[in-house]
């Protein structure tokens, strides 16, 4: 199926000619020996399994073991692909910034009426809490991980707009560890551009949105639900790399009006808390009181100018997907421009029409919770049952307000390695954004997610999906 | 350092000392079992004493053959001082302070996690036992040579270090314990062949019959074992010289913190009341008396450690 000429291959035309960023990389994979490949490929798992990054899957017996797939072909991407894309990038994350702002505060563009008063009124993503409360240099999404598809060559969406806690950036670390390793000759022959700064970066716009409490060189903490959350490694592994504190509920207590981790020299205030759980887990004593994971107190403490918390609390609003299908309207309302990325047409099937059409068509479209993520609860309609289908419909139509709808569209591939050779998968990407008072960074790179399976859409690694390195080459 | 942390280190290590001690009193054991049968069942239930785990023993088996024995303290996920559960508790607590540790330490650590996983997959059968027991140690001593060559000398490392000797210091004292009556005057035939079995398993139980042989020439001496053991600071597994080291340890913290804590007095208290009498005195006034009283002396000094430096909430 992904043979098929209607995808668009990143590496090549139907006829072998490599696209321009691949040039040189194509010469040297079309020339290097199968079994040298084998072995690398073998090379990079043993040392994904020796360095402990490992991805849990919940309800997985052996859930602390599995690796995600990592494939040796890299993902090229050209400097003039990457300049258009981070100028949409950063166009789309100044906007969300200014909406979230907006929301909290006038709502101006709910009486502008271009986003309708219901959808934010009845939504559980907005945090009456945030109410009136400006975060600390007025920044809500401290990090950002926007995910893109691709269906030509010029032809980029944005898919999904991570404001929670995006997860995926270790990977791209490590990813580019690893390949450094396994081909350093490839390195010193392509321009790809460095992603190792990005720990540093981040600590640095971290630290530059501490708040009014903070003295002298801010006190960063990343806070983690724990050893056995899915996402572990990457928390450890950035708190590390940053050379902070990791943090877990437990070590965290109110102290003379700020929040102060228990250290063996006794309680020291944190200034930004880069937070890796749920609005609903952070405080116990204003969202779910049965929270072991927060701290409590936290909120008020924020509201009182004595913490930054990243992301803020309830940011999440931005990400929601049926938000997602007015960004283009957001975007020009703030920026007074043209969204530079596309927006995938999505059909909100809270509204009778739309849930006629998707109803009518689930066989051609992707159907999505609207607060879901990691690929679970979703109908991929081409590649479902038809019983699977049948089954959806009725979950559609019992609770229509929680679903949205997009076409499928023909994500983009690039080859991976596999017993017979390369051969084409789709993939999407994740780039990530980082953003303080001073400016908004996108890093050169991102991860890119892989479907190992021949001709499958479904790219998450909770589903089996891979990962790759991604180059981004310098002009 | 967050507190949390410091308990974290501090009990990854005991577990990584302890999966190592326990798998030279199994060799220990073993090798007795192999050379004299009769005796067989008595040194596997001293074994389970001196680990200290013989009613939890109890609770799953019935008679004290090697090979449930063997299994109980190697394999027994259901037990968590095995060997298994602990390599993999050293493990989850490598994840837990992933942070503090180097790359090195942290990949040691997992390795051993999955070679012991692999060894002890399946129920070791005698002619592998030799060579599963002595992985074991190369694992450890692969973290040992980790943490050394690559930690930096501060915190982190006391605390990792605290937890290796007070672990150490409790099986010495513990493996001498449960033996002490071969080591009594009363009982002390020189030259009798069963009481220089008995002394070599204890000796062999902590590596250091070839030490103690070079150091004397081989003349074994029931108080010349009880020296060497508890006194020797030569000898990095004896009461002695762990007593040092913990002292040592904690003054470093005190430096680093520049504040003595409780804990800082009580392990100087503890290795003065060890170290003051000479052995002679020792064997005369109570052997057991000495090492129950040092064993609850080390007890008390970690919990104390515990609340020193807020491990817990």
């Amino acid at each position: 199926m992904s043979d098929r000429p209607d995808f668009y291959d990143e590496m090549r035309d139907a006829d072998l000619t490599p696209h321009a960023p691949y040039q040189r990389y194509h010469a040297w994979i079309t020339n290097e020996d199968e079994s040298r490949l084998r072995a690398k490929a073998q090379e990079a798992e043993r040392m994904f399994r020796r360095t402990g990054i490992t991805f849990n899957v919940y309800g997985d017996p052996d859930a602390t073991d599995r690796l995600i797939p990592f494939d040796i072909v890299p993902r090229i991407i050209g400097a003039t692909e990457w300049s258009r894309l981070t100028r949409g990038i950063e166009q789309r994350v100044r906007a969300i910034n200014a909406f979230l702002h907006d929301l909290y505060h006038r709502q101006e563009i709910i009486k502008a009426g271009r986003v309708p008063l219901d959808l934010i009124r009845r939504n559980v993503a907005l945090l009456p809490q945030m109410i009136g409360v400006s975060p600390p240099g007025g920044v809500y999404t401290h990090i950002v991980g926007v995910d893109i598809v691709r269906t030509g060559p010029g032809d980029f969406f944005a898919l999904e707009d991570n404001v929670r806690t995006p997860s995926g950036v270790s990977y791209m670390l490590e990813n580019r560890e690893t390949m450094l390793q396994i081909f350093p000759e490839l390195f010193a022959a392509i321009p790809v551009r460095e992603v190792s700064h990005y720990p540093k970066a981040l600590r640095r716009s971290l630290a530059a949105c501490a708040p009014a409490a903070a003295h002298g060189e801010p006190t960063v903490a990343v806070l983690t639900p724990g050893v056995y959350n899915s996402a572990y490694f990457e928390h450890a592994f950035l708190a590390d790399q940053m050379g902070v504190e990791l943090v877990e509920g437990s070590d965290l207590r109110v102290v003379n009006g700020r929040i102060a981790m228990r250290t063996t020299r006794g309680y020291t205030p944190i200034d930004v808390l880069y937070r890796r759980i749920d609005d609903d887990f952070l405080d116990p004593l204003t969202f779910r009181p049965d929270s072991m994971l927060g701290a409590p107190g936290a909120m008020d403490i924020y509201r009182a100018g004595g913490i930054t918390l990243a992301n803020a609390p309830g940011a999440g609003i931005a990400d929601d997907k049926a938000i997602y299908s007015y960004m283009p309207d957001i975007v020009e309302f703030y920026t007074g421009e043209t969204a530079i990325l596309k927006n995938v047409p999505t059909w909100r099937c809270a509204e009778p029409d739309a849930l006629r059409y998707v109803l009518a068509h689930l066989a051609e479209v992707v159907v999505k919770e609207v607060h879901g993520s990691g690929g679970y609860g979703m109908l991929v309609g081409p590649a479902a049952t038809k019983q699977e289908r049948a089954d959806f419909a009725e979950k559609l139509k019992a609770n229509p307000e929680a679903y949205i709808a997009q076409p499928t569209l023909a994500l983009s591939t690039v080859p991976i390695f596999t017993e017979a050779g390369l051969a084409p998968r789709h993939v999407d990407l994740r780039p990530f954004v980082l953003v303080s008072p001073e400016r908004i960074e996108i890093i050169p790179g991102g991860l890119t997610r892989v479907a190992m399976k021949e001709g499958s859409l479904v790219v998450n690694s909770s589903q089996g999906g891979g990962t790759k390195d991604t180059w981004v080459l310098e002009e | 350092m967050l507190g949390r942390t410091a308990g974290g280190l501090f009990w990854m290590f005991r577990y990584l000392e302890r999966c190592e001690n326990t798998s030279r009193l199994v060799e220990a054991g073993f090798r007795i079992a192999l050379t004299r049968n009769t005796a067989a069942e008595q040194e596997w239930m001293s074994v389970l004493d001196t680990a200290d785990v013989r009613k939890a023993y109890d609770d799953r088996y019935s008679g004290y053959n090697g090979e449930n024995v063997i299994n109980f303290l190697l394999r027994d996920r259901s037990h968590p001082a095995s060997v298994n559960s602990m390599a993999e508790a050293a493990r989850t607590n490598a994840r837990a302070v992933r942070t503090a540790l180097t790359r090195e330490v942290f990949e040691a650590v997992n390795e051993n996690y999955l070679i012991l996983r692999d060894a002890l997959a399946q129920p070791v059968r005698d002619r592998d036992l030799p060579a599963v027991l002595n992985t074991i140690r190369q694992q450890s001593a692969l973290v040992r040579g980790a943490l050394h060559g690559t930690m930096l000398r501060n915190d982190i490392y006391d605390f990792a270090r605290l937890g290796t000797f007070l672990e150490r210091a409790d099986n010495t004292a513990r493996i001498l314990d449960v033996k002490y009556y071969v080591l009594l005057p009363s009982v002390a035939h020189v030259g009798a062949a069963l009481d220089n079995v008995q002394w070599e398993t204890i000796l062999r139980a902590l590596s250091s019959l070839r030490a103690y042989r070079w150091l004397t020439q081989d003349k074994m001496t029931a108080q010349g074992i009880g020296e060497f053991l508890i006194l020797d600071k030569r000898l990095p597994r004896s009461l002695a010289f762990c007593s040092a080291a913990i002292t040592s340890n904690l003054g470093e913290i005190a430096k680093e913190y520049g504040e003595e804590t409780p804990s800082t007095q009580l392990a100087i208290e503890n290795e003065t009341r060890l170290t003051s009498k000479p052995i002679e005195k020792i064997m005369e006034f109570g052997l057991h008396e000495t090492l129950d009283a040092f064993i609850r002396s080390n007890n008390t000094l970690a919990e104390q450690i515990e609340r020193d430096y807020r491990f817990n909430e």
